[in-house]
């Protein structure tokens, strides 16, 4: 690969690191592992780490894979390899 | 009009709907709608990906499974929905860049050898077969319901519907039609959703419902119920896990790698337009999933939470003493809604205390303090035993909504079963036909030839399931959990591999492949019997049920998959490295670029 090829790649896994830093921070962080926790606060009748395990996360995924599409295709045409 | 009906009227006007549909379309230009996705916007293509996606699992099932786990069925939603989020960003681009059509097609180029795609032929089976028998369980549940008939009985009709609609097959490629599937399911699942949420909590937002406070009272619905099933010996039910933390931690991952590892869900992201398209097609997908999976968790907790006001009124709405002696309805007085379920065999009463009245409670509680009440109330032992499959259905009976509202879930979850079980049945049946007897034994086999195949194997397929869904290994969805623990363990790892390490040789990933799939059907095998066939289970040899850290059968294949890729490691290194070409054939697949072209350009 060339020079641009690793760093559109690096730049790739970069983005990738943190879209799935937030997916395991909001399902097996806030919804599994700290969910004991976070029920010690209330969203409205909601105990957090409920909200988390059961509403929240799900949320939040959808909005990670949007955010993903759209920074994907700014690198794409920073490293001019859109199609 | 009676009940029973206006449901044949109601699932009989869906069939005509999917039925117009897919002739509409066929007159129109044929070819297109045979190509999922092309010329169709990512919207409505997310649409059908949902409607192909969500199945008797997803629909009828699920929320049973969390009604009666609490906040631990929360592994369900974030382990089907999570999945996505990985399917976006570590397969679908990538896949959709190579250009292939199927699954072992992509494993056996990038491997470079007809073995690996034979294995990926074989892991695609056993996971779709046992997705299958999930599929069949579901389907008898809601035809016995809907023909007033036994689960067995069921589960036959079900069979025949299954191949004829499967065989019909066409529907299937038509995105239209999968629209309208969708858009069936949806509504029944959500109206009956809002009627009951208004109900109980006066929002009608299911998801706002379930956190808001109960009609008429400053209690919140999610701390009532968490009292009253603490009264009744269950769990708490905002804090009840799946077995443990360990537990629900490797099966939601083990669901979320399942399902970026299915085939039938990545084949929807081979046949979109562009790179681009794959990506936000994925979160357009799980949009429309996320409809309904933000809704499972209110009916899940609302069924609950009618469920004992029905058997026990005055004790959620009223603060009425669950253990008074008058409290439970006498079972002559029940409700038509549990007659009609007590004829399937799905819901059943045995008066262990001879007072005429039904006692439903956890009878293995070890809340000292509840037992102590129980025993005084002279209750002798749980009286009442509801299949964890019948509540979505029997949902909006219990809540005792209009006729056409219990119609038209009846008519959803058919959908929801009949278009995942025929999206399954292709998916097998091209397997076998396309991918095995074309593509390694016999190459020079006739159209007509490897049509008839993929019919043949089409059949053995529901005739096998149908057959090990008469006792099946669980619940619905626990049952296609397994299936997506046997996903995980075995192509997830080996597809992933495939376009993340250029180095990864053919033989790291068959043996990955192969160690990850029978190190998890041997721990499943243990608890379920070989081949999920009653009275084969061999739980010493094991150690016992749960024996590997209390992790259950369906949790496994988190595990099946970190086997998989720590064997693949250690065998990539003792061998030779791939050949030159496939090395530059995973540098093209990495960018978006030329996508549309036979042989891409380079970055």
């Amino acid at each position: 690969m060339e020079k641009s090829g690793e760093a559109y790649w690096k730049a790739t896994l970069g983005l990738l690191t943190k879209i799935l830093a937030v997916w395991f921070l909001v399902s097996f962080g806030a919804g599994i592992l700290f969910a004991d926790l976070l029920n010690n606060i209330y969203l409205g009748g909601y105990p957090l780490g409920f909200w988390f395990a059961q509403q929240g996360s799900m949320y939040i995924f959808v909005a990670l894979i949007f955010v993903y599409a759209k920074k994907m295709g700014e690198i794409d045409r920073k490293f001019d390899v859109h199609e | 009009m009676d009940l029973q009906t206006t449901i044949y009227l109601v699932v009989g006007a869906s069939f005509a709907l999917y039925i117009g549909i897919a002739i509409w379309a066929r007159a129109g230009t044929t070819s297109e709608f045979y190509v999922a996705g092309g010329g169709v916007s990512p919207r409505l293509n997310g649409m059908a990906t949902a409607a192909d996606w969500m199945s008797a699992a997803s629909f009828i099932s699920m929320a049973g499974l969390i009604s009666n786990m609490g906040y631990g069925g929360g592994l369900f939603l974030m382990g089907w929905t999570g999945g996505y989020v990985l399917l976006a960003t570590l397969l679908a681009p990538y896949l959709r860049k190579f250009g292939k059509f199927t699954v072992p097609q992509f494993i056996g180029d990038r491997y470079y050898s007809k073995s690996a795609a034979t294995v990926a032929v074989l892991c695609l089976l056993v996971a779709s077969l046992t997705y299958i028998i999930g599929q069949m369980t579901g389907v008898g549940v809601a035809f016995s319901r809907f023909l007033g008939v036994t689960k067995e009985t069921g589960v036959y009709v079900g069979m025949a519907v299954v191949f004829t609609y499967a065989v019909f097959g066409g529907m299937k490629g038509i995105t239209y039609t999968q629209v309208a599937q969708y858009i069936v399911l949806i509504f029944a699942y959500t109206i009956p959703a809002i009627f009951i949420s208004m109900q109980l909590t006066g929002n009608p937002i299911p998801q706002l419902g379930l956190g808001s406070s109960l009609t008429g009272q400053d209690v919140s619905l999610l701390a009532k119920l968490d009292q009253v099933v603490t009264d009744l010996g269950f769990g708490k039910y905002t804090t009840s896990t799946a077995g443990s933390t360990l537990n629900m931690f490797v099966y939601t991952f083990s669901l979320m790698i399942g399902t970026a590892g299915l085939p039938h869900v990545i084949m929807r992201f081979f046949t979109v337009p562009t790179v681009a398209a794959a990506r936000s097609s994925a979160g357009w997908a799980l949009v429309f999933i996320a409809i309904l999976y933000t809704t499972a968790p209110a009916v899940a907790a609302m069924a609950k939470t009618n469920l004992i006001r029905t058997i026990t009124p005055g004790v959620v709405m009223e603060n009425t003493d669950v253990y008074a002696k008058d409290v439970a309805i006498e079972y002559e007085q029940r409700p038509d809604w549990m007659k009609r379920w007590e004829m399937t065999g799905l819901l059943k009463f045995e008066d262990k205390n001879g007072d005429g009245r039904i006692q439903y409670y956890n009878d293995k509680t070890t809340n000292e303090a509840a037992k102590a009440k129980m025993d005084e109330a002279g209750w002798k032992g749980n009286e009442l035993t509801v299949n964890a499959d019948i509540i979505v259905l029997a949902n909006p009976e219990i809540a005792l909504l209009p006729n056409w509202v219990i119609a038209l879930v009846a008519a959803g979850g058919l959908a929801a079963a009949l278009s995942t079980a025929a999206g399954l049945l292709l998916a097998i049946s091209s397997a076998i036909s396309h991918d095995l007897v074309k593509g390694i034994f016999i190459p020079g086999i006739s159209e007509k030839g490897e049509l008839m195949a993929g019919k043949v194997a089409m059949a053995c397929s529901i005739l096998v399931a149908g057959y090990l869904g008469l006792n099946p290994p669980g619940f619905a969805a626990g049952t296609v959990a397994l299936a997506f623990g046997i996903a995980a363990s075995s192509l997830f790892p080996a597809i992933m591999m495939g376009i993340f390490s250029k180095k990864m040789n053919k033989e790291g990933a068959i043996a990955g492949m192969l160690s990850g799939l029978f190190v998890t059907l041997f721990y499943v095998f243990a608890h379920k019997g070989i081949f999920f066939i009653k009275g084969t289970e061999y739980l010493d040899t094991i150690g016992g049920a749960n024996s590997f850290f209390g992790i259950t059968p369906e949790a496994f294949g988190g595990v099946g998959a970190m086997i998989n890729f720590f064997v693949a490691f250690l065998v990539d290194k003792v061998t030779k490295e791939p050949p030159e070409h496939i090395q530059h054939l995973v540098e093209n697949v990495r960018t978006p670029r030329g996508s549309k072209a036979v042989d891409g350009a380079h970055a």
